[in-house]
């Protein structure tokens, strides 16, 4: 079915492999991971090949793209997030090449499956518990237990910080994996009715005239949707560079 | 430096320190009004769609996920301890509250963890 706004986020086979009763199966959403990084390697390495003391465009749009979350990571965690800034440049660049990616018509979106974001909220979170115990040890803990609280209250206090804590990976991935989701779905159902108001019969010449009206909406939504594309990819990386400052400076 | 430069008799040759300091104090604070006005016109365009939009979906999020995770982590005790309900209904009711502290938080009505913390 054509008009169907969510069979575009089937997951088909492409290969099928099994190990061990596990389905690895090399899927069309796997086949876009690797297109994502395939792209965003091909455009850092041949933009940057031609090491000019005067960029050209394409090394200027790449320099940008340092720049930009370089200086993110800076005002979020300082300096010392620096050590940081390969995992939040990788995880930007595949973000935001998977987003925009996903606006090509009939390419699969990756960032629209749930588990996909999760992973990546879920790297981000790992390397925060793991840092912040290598580097504070028992200290870090110190997270989940405010000063200035009566001691009384850290049994209310603690478990519902832990929560909050816990939330947040949650809360990162479901926000891009709503977002695009959403965006996708809006756009394949405006863009149906397109098509559902000249087919339909007993309208006339009304079908066609009035199908402008949902094409304007369409084009629209396009626009905005790669708006959201970008806003989605920096604000996970903000919260990425954020949570990222708790691990380096947890109790001051 | 010079010795004399806030005597008159230097005036007709050059401006004087004062007058120069005045002049750039003058340039900045009309500079400071320009980049103001830029900034204001700014958030007023962009305010309309995308930022509200963004916002909105920032802080459903917050709030839900404290939630969930309120409820598994209640469901798993549950599970584990054999308490059912107990564990669900006290988890329940410590996610909503995790929840409405995120969304405070995303909201920048209270303070950071971090930034609690460190005033003591």
């Amino acid at each position: 079915m054509a008009n169907d706004p969510i069979s575009q986020f089937k997951i088909t086979k492409l290969v099928p492999i099994e190990v061990g009763g596990l389905d690895l199966s090399f899927t069309n959403s796997s086949l876009f991971m690797v297109a994502t990084t395939a792209v965003v390697a091909m455009f850092l390495i041949m933009s940057t090949s031609g090491r000019g003391l005067v960029p050209g465009r394409w090394q200027s749009v790449a320099e940008m793209s340092y720049e930009f979350v370089a200086n993110t990571l800076r005002n979020a965690a300082g300096n010392e997030g620096m050590r940081f800034f390969p995992l939040v440049f990788s995880l930007f660049m595949f973000v935001l090449i998977a987003n925009l990616l996903g606006m090509v018509p009939y390419f699969f979106t990756v960032t629209s499956h749930l588990i996909v974001t999760f992973a990546l909220s879920m790297l981000v979170i790992g390397t925060v518990m793991i840092y912040g115990f290598a580097k504070h040890g028992a200290k870090f803990l110190k997270l989940f237990m405010p000063d200035g609280v009566p001691p009384v209250l850290y049994i209310l206090v603690t478990p519902i910080e832990i929560i909050s804590f816990l939330s947040r990976p949650v809360s990162l991935s479901v926000r891009l994996f709503a977002n695009m989701l959403a965006g996708h779905i809006t756009l394949k159902v405006f863009a149906g009715f397109v098509t559902s108001l000249i087919a339909a019969e007993g309208l006339g010449i009304m079908g066609p005239a009035l199908s402008i009206l949902p094409l304007a909406m369409t084009v629209a939504i396009t626009g905005l949707e790669f708006l959201v594309s970008f806003l989605q990819a920096y604000v996970f990386t903000v919260l990425t560079c954020m949570y990222l400052n708790d691990a380096l400076h947890p109790s001051h | 430096m010079s010795p004399n430069e806030n005597e008159p008799d230097v005036q007709d040759a050059r401006p004087t320190e004062a007058e120069l300091s005045e002049r750039r104090s003058r340039l900045a604070r009309a500079l400071e009004e320009k980049t103001t006005q830029a900034e204001s016109r700014k958030n007023v365009s962009s305010s309309g769609t995308g930022q509200g939009f963004a916002q909105a979906m920032k802080l459903s999020t917050e709030f839900v996920a404290g939630v969930l995770v309120g409820a598994v982590i209640g469901w798993l005790i549950d599970k584990g301890f054999g308490t059912s309900p107990w564990g669900l209904i006290v988890f329940l009711l410590l996610g909503f509250v995790a929840g409405v502290l995120n969304v405070l938080r995303s909201a920048g009505l209270i303070a950071e963890q971090q930034d609690r913390t460190r005033d003591g």
